[in-house]
């Protein structure tokens, strides 16, 4: 996993609430036995105005020119800030997946929906929830070519014109993103603690272990 | 020390290791696996040179993109068949347990798990869908993981995880007639929002929750996931044992009588303290149809869609104009105004035999609304169907012009061929009505299976209550 420390880059607002997994990645790119190659068509249903199907080549698609993803000036943005509730709906992975094929590395929202959220430090993207109000004020002051400095160590944004916001991440996935670290392993270091655990469980639950 | 809710309990009984931050190693009893969620975690194992930590606690069915129409012929489209292979091939070469598309015991993965006694009480229950929270109403801690997860829990047996907070949903009295689990659950979405049990595990209790069947119990813990909680929890009463006696996965013997012991303290205490606790009252529950584009915009069959203009909220406001556009509807208009274009009776939240049987019973005799271009049963197994066929379900159905098909999750999703046409607005007893969910531009509404088959008849949404139909 690619490991996430500090980001400097272009912002792109996606100002809506409740953005659900079905519309950052419709369901019918879902029968991918793929992990990569789903970044042409994140939020496809908002971004082209035909409809999508997997492996289909995206660069004579017609843009719906209206979607902010699709104006110039958000070109190669790194960094999307949007409303409550991110990534709610469905579990799929595929979510992150193509928000990170996209190019994202980070999202800021005011919250987001549990298991997207989960699904995102799994795949380096790092999810930052500010309050409301310094989300509001980060729609407010967007402008051409406006970039956020992200330093997952002192765990601060800095805005461009030097105003430090900080934010906080749970202690074991800051350090796991900063590193790159991958979970199996990390969980692996404990399998004697797991073999125990079984033992002590199968004198309890005996039904559970009697598999062919 | 004040009690334990049922949620700490499960926990407590499966913490591994714990770490300095609070997060915690947590051992999985079961894993079930489908071909959407599962061929990139796989992949992930072949690329590491790991294998599965338990073999047999994991089980594979594929759902989401099989046809429900014949099957002799296979699947035609070929990104589907080639997931349904893919996790064929995968679980062979793993030696995992799969019930193959031509086995009687296929079907929706949260259906096929309780029915063959897969999924127990006490047990901790990951698949990669969110809908997993329906195993909670067997009293087990279930919960929907994503592709990296079932990978994790695939190699470790283990997940890590953060503990939830408790909510307790109580639902006081006895619903009354007409009223089922789906419109139970549909009313709590609606009050507490689809935001509101973020970060809890919710615990559904009271007298109208402990009535309900287990296939009742199982379409409320369903929706846990609609309203924000990644699990829904029922503590385990004689009906869940009675369920569970004689299930192919369940213990036997002497077993179970260990078992049973154990699960009779699957229960919240009454000293147990919850971080929220929400009440409702059953007799004030309607039945209930969604209007909009999230399952939290729903309302009574007799109420009026709402009018933006009286939301003072800019946020909803704007929310409420643009599920409008997107359903075609008109502010204030009646709700038994809707007219459907299409009906699906199905999903892992109703496609239990006790909502096949609920729809039979209104549709028992009657036709279809010309109007309705068709209307879909979909059972949620394959034991589900034969069960059915014997009860001369089946008849009820096609003998009032509607489609009795092959089991799986078919237009909850529109994954197969099975979906709505941009425009179309479709009576569902599935749990999302999210844009394009069904189809692109397709409009959803939730309903209960009565009300589903009632207004397939009619050709627009009925209050059953009223009809006593
Ligand atoms: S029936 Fe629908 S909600 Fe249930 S598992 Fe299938 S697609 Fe998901």
């Amino acid at each position: 996993m690619r490991a996430f420390t500090t980001l400097t880059a272009l912002v792109a607002p996606l100002d809506r609430a409740n953005i659900d997994t079905d519309a950052i990645i419709p369901k019918q790119f879902l029968k991918s036995i793929r992990r990569a190659g789903f970044g042409p068509y994140l939020f496809d249903e908002w971004r082209y105005l035909d409809h999508g199907e997997p492996e289909m080549d995206c660069t004579n698609r017609p843009l719906n020119q209206e979607f902010v993803l699709n104006k110039p000036q958000y070109k190669g943005a790194q960094i999307l800030l949007t409303r409550e509730n991110f990534g709610c709906g469905s579990s799929r992975e595929h979510a992150p997946w193509a928000l990170e094929d996209y190019g994202f590395r980070a999202i800021i929202a005011p919250s987001f929906a549990d298991i997207f959220f989960n699904n995102c430090f799994k795949n380096g993207i790092l999810p930052i929830v500010l309050p409301a109000e310094s989300v509001d004020r980060l729609f407010n002051e967007m402008a051409d070519g406006y970039q956020l400095t992200i330093d997952l160590q002192a765990q601060t944004i800095t805005t461009p014109s030097g105003q430090n916001i900080g934010f906080s991440v749970d202690e074991n996935r800051r350090h796991r993103l900063l590193n790159g670290l991958d979970d199996i392993a990390l969980s692996l270091q404990h399998a004697d603690k797991i073999k125990a655990y079984e033992a002590e469980r199968a004198k309890r639950a005996p039904w559970l272990f009697k598999e062919a | 020390m004040a009690g334990k809710t049922l949620y700490d309990k499960l926990w407590d009984d499966h913490v591994v290791h714990t770490e300095d931050d609070g997060s915690c190693l947590i051992y999985i009893d079961r894993q079930l696996l489908h071909e959407v969620t599962s061929p990139q975690a796989f992949e992930g194992l072949r690329l590491s040179g790991r294998h599965p930590w338990r073999i047999a606690r994991n089980l594979a069915v594929a759902d989401h993109n099989i046809p429900t129409t014949d099957r002799a012929n296979g699947i035609a489209d070929p990104v589907s068949r080639l997931q349904v292979e893919t996790l064929e091939s995968n679980c062979k070469e793993f030696g995992i347990t799969e019930f193959h598309m031509s086995d009687i015991r296929q079907g929706i993965v949260h259906v096929v798990g309780p029915e063959q006694g897969a999924t127990l009480p006490g047990m901790t229950v990951v698949c990669g869908d969110s809908h997993t929270s329906t195993h909670g109403a067997s009293a087990a801690l279930a919960f929907g993981i994503g592709t990296s997860e079932v990978e994790h829990a695939l190699a470790t047996q283990c997940l890590v995880q953060k503990k939830a907070k408790n909510m307790l949903i109580k639902v006081n009295g006895k619903a009354g007639p007409g009223v089922t689990a789906k419109d139970i659950v549909l009313a709590i979405i609606g009050k507490i929002g689809t935001a509101g049990g973020t970060g809890y595990t919710i615990e559904f209790g009271g007298e109208a929750i402990r009535a309900l069947s287990m296939e009742g119990r199982m379409t409320v813990c369903n929706m846990a996931i609609e309203a924000g909680a990644r699990a829904g929890l029922i503590a385990c009463d004689e009906t869940t044992m009675d369920f569970y006696h004689g299930r192919p996965y369940a213990p036997k013997g002497d077993d179970w009588n260990m078992a049973v012991r154990y699960w009779q303290k699957l229960h919240s205490d009454a000293d147990a303290k919850f971080d929220k606790v929400v009440e409702f009252n059953a007799a004030d529950i309607k039945p209930q149809v969604s209007w909009g584009t999230s399952p939290e915009m729903v309302l009574p069959v007799d109420a009026n869609v709402p009018d933006p203009a009286q939301e003072a909220d800019p946020v909803k406001r704007q929310g409420i104009e643009r599920a409008l556009q997107y359903m075609g509807l008109q502010a204030g208009q009646k709700i038994t105004d809707i007219r459907l274009d299409k009906v699906f009776i199905g999903s892992c939240t109703n496609s239990r035999i006790e909502d096949l049987r609920a729809a039979a019973a209104v549709v028992k005799g009657r036709k279809k609304a010309d109007s309705v271009k068709q209307v879909l049963i979909v059972p949620g197994s394959g034991l589900i169907k034969q069960q059915a066929e014997a009860e001369g379900l089946d008849k009820i159905f096609t003998a009032a012009n509607f489609e009795w098909r092959e089991p799986g999750c078919s237009m909850c999703l529109a994954m197969n061929a099975d979906r709505l046409e941009a425009g179309e607005h479709c009576a569902s007893t599935s749990n999302r009505n999210f844009e394009g969910r069904q189809g692109y531009g397709g409009r959803t509404h939730l309903v209960s299976p009565a009300m589903a088959a009632a207004a397939a008849i009619a050709g627009h949404f009925v209050n059953i209550a009223e009809e006593g139909a």
